[in-house]
């Protein structure tokens, strides 16, 4: 999913830029203020982690192998912002050490990968951990499903950015990336939940717990990452995948100027919102979309189920008098 | 295998070697900025960039081949995701456009780390006064990325050699297995670098 160089247009490349300039520095003084200074170290380590554990091999079919993201594994190892950080790190040394994705496309690629992956991925976690009671179980149920949909969050945003650049128009884009992605999550989703559970077996007290709220502090911080998540969905991906003709173009077409004025720098895109608006491509890729966040729910809940050692439950089942 | 793939750098004594290395990442900073830049017809600004990264090279002598490996390395990435680009109309000369582009870049910064320590870079980044625990962060990261890979093999290393199963189920739950035990190894070693960080005087 790393953007290289040349894909994408000045506007795209400065204001994902922004975007993830502003995430660290949220993300920054959100682990300033949370994390105590004994664990400072522990997020250059586990950004060493992240990045030995994604050469370690999973073996597909027919000799494909897929390996690990690990943003959903560091959130759920370390919380949010720690992950946010951990997940910079990462990017930031791929593309300076190795070239692996560009340096142009360095505010792209960290907004997808350590903005929109750690975030969207413990905010699904958070919720689906709450709505499932607590307890070992839901934990890896919680994880594997945020796992799968911070996969094709980023991947969306990948799409969105690449369309909003005029590379790769949206009707191809926006399939092929979400497409690949609903199966790669799946994956990432098995992986992340055998991962978690391993922990969880051999040191459970090293899953992150969130501190007991601190007041406002908390919800600011949530604040400014969703306004950032919205703000990013607005730029990149709202007016690539929107059917209708922009705000912009309906006041041109009102005022009369559009064929003249307009014409040349529109006919392009507006051939693709042609009546269809959202092509077939699009909407199939939304049904499968649905199809495969039903899939990974199940598949996260069936390892959930398995991985959950059987000593922990009747434990649970004799602590309850009578039971 | 883990070495050749971790040192991006060249070790060497040439003139770019010797540059500081701040004017080293402005100056590769500001090429990638103007092939970016540069519209998508303007095969002449392409041929004038690779000529003068031929140059750069030639002045660093690093040798054709280290460079073609790791540029080869890399391509599969930038052909995938210049692919995409193929399946639309009018999608070829885009295609060869961006990939002229992408591979200018690569080289790019294939030459800035191979004749640039990352810890001179990380002096960069500090002196641009990015923030103390991004920087820290990276500096611990590269320092211990080739140990901590270097235990991830030992332990796969020790995994292989008493299983002896070729089903898919046990591959997955002894890498991901290796993979916790990895973490809880590294988050052990941070408490130790953290005494040892105290014991040198390190603040806040």
């Amino acid at each position: 999913m790393h953007i290289p160089d040349g894909f994408l247009d000045a506007h795209t490349a400065v204001a994902a830029g922004l975007l993830s300039a502003a995430g660290l520095g949220v993300a920054l003084r959100r682990v300033r203020r949370v994390l105590p200074a004994r664990r400072i170290p522990l997020i250059g380590l586990a950004a060493a982690f992240v990045f030995a554990a994604q050469m370690l091999n999973f073996p597909v079919a027919g000799g494909t192998s897929g390996h690990l993201i690990g943003a959903v594994l560091a959130a759920v190892l370390l919380g949010a912002s720690a992950s946010v950080l951990v997940m910079s790190s990462v990017i930031i040394l791929q593309c300076f050490l190795f070239a692996d994705g560009g340096l142009t496309a360095l505010g792209a690629n960290l907004f997808n990968m350590a903005l929109v992956a750690p975030v969207v991925g413990y905010g699904v976690y958070r919720f689906v951990r709450r709505l499932a009671g607590g307890g070992l179980r839901s934990t890896l149920l919680a994880t594997g499903f945020a796992a799968w949909c911070s996969t094709v969050a980023a991947a969306v945003a990948c799409a969105g950015e690449l369309a909003a650049s005029g590379t790769v128009v949206w009707r191809v884009a926006f399939p092929a990336m979400a497409g690949v992605h609903i199966i790669i999550g799946l994956g990432e989703a098995l992986i992340t939940v055998l991962v978690v559970a391993a922990v969880a077996r051999a040191r459970p007290e090293l899953l992150h717990e969130p501190a007991p709220s601190d007041g406002w502090r908390r919800y600011a911080s949530v604040a400014a990452y969703g306004l950032l998540l919205a703000l990013g969905l607005v730029v990149f991906v709202a007016p690539v995948a929107s059917p209708w003709p922009d705000g912009l173009l309906r006041v041109a077409e009102r005022l009369g100027f559009a064929p003249r004025a307009v014409g040349p720098l529109v006919r392009a895109p507006f051939a693709h919102y042609a009546v269809p608006g959202l092509g077939a491509g699009a909407r199939s890729t939304a049904l499968a979309g649905a199809v495969g966040a039903v899939v990974a729910f199940a598949l996260a809940w069936v390892a959930a189920r398995l991985l959950t050692p059987r000593g922990a439950r009747r434990a649970a089942e004799k602590a309850v008098p009578g039971a | 295998m883990h070495d050749r793939l971790l040192s991006p750098y060249h070790p060497g004594g040439s003139r770019m070697h010797r540059m500081p290395a701040g004017l080293k990442a402005g100056g590769a900073a500001a090429l990638v900025v103007a092939v970016v830049l540069l519209p998508r017809d303007a095969w002449a600004g392409y041929a004038a960039c690779a000529a003068f990264l031929a140059l750069v090279a030639a002045l660093a002598r690093i040798p054709g081949r280290v460079l073609a490996r790791r540029i080869l390395l890399l391509e599969p990435f930038v052909l995938g995701v210049a692919a995409l680009s193929l399946a639309q109309q009018g999608g070829g000369r885009v295609f060869l456009a961006m990939l002229a582009k992408s591979t200018l870049c690569l080289c790019t910064m294939v030459l800035l780390s191979g004749t640039t320590r990352f810890s001179d870079l990380l002096r960069v980044l500090w002196r641009l006064r990015v923030p103390a625990l991004l920087v820290t962060s990276l500096a611990l990261m590269y320092r211990y990325l080739s140990v901590l890979m270097d235990e991830a093999a030992r332990m796969t290393r020790a995994r292989r050699s008493r299983t002896f199963s070729a089903g898919r189920g046990l591959a997955w739950r002894g890498s991901a297995t290796v993979a916790a035990q990895l973490f809880v190894r590294s988050s052990e070693r941070a408490e130790r670098v953290y005494a040892a960080m105290c014991a040198r005087g390190w603040r806040t």
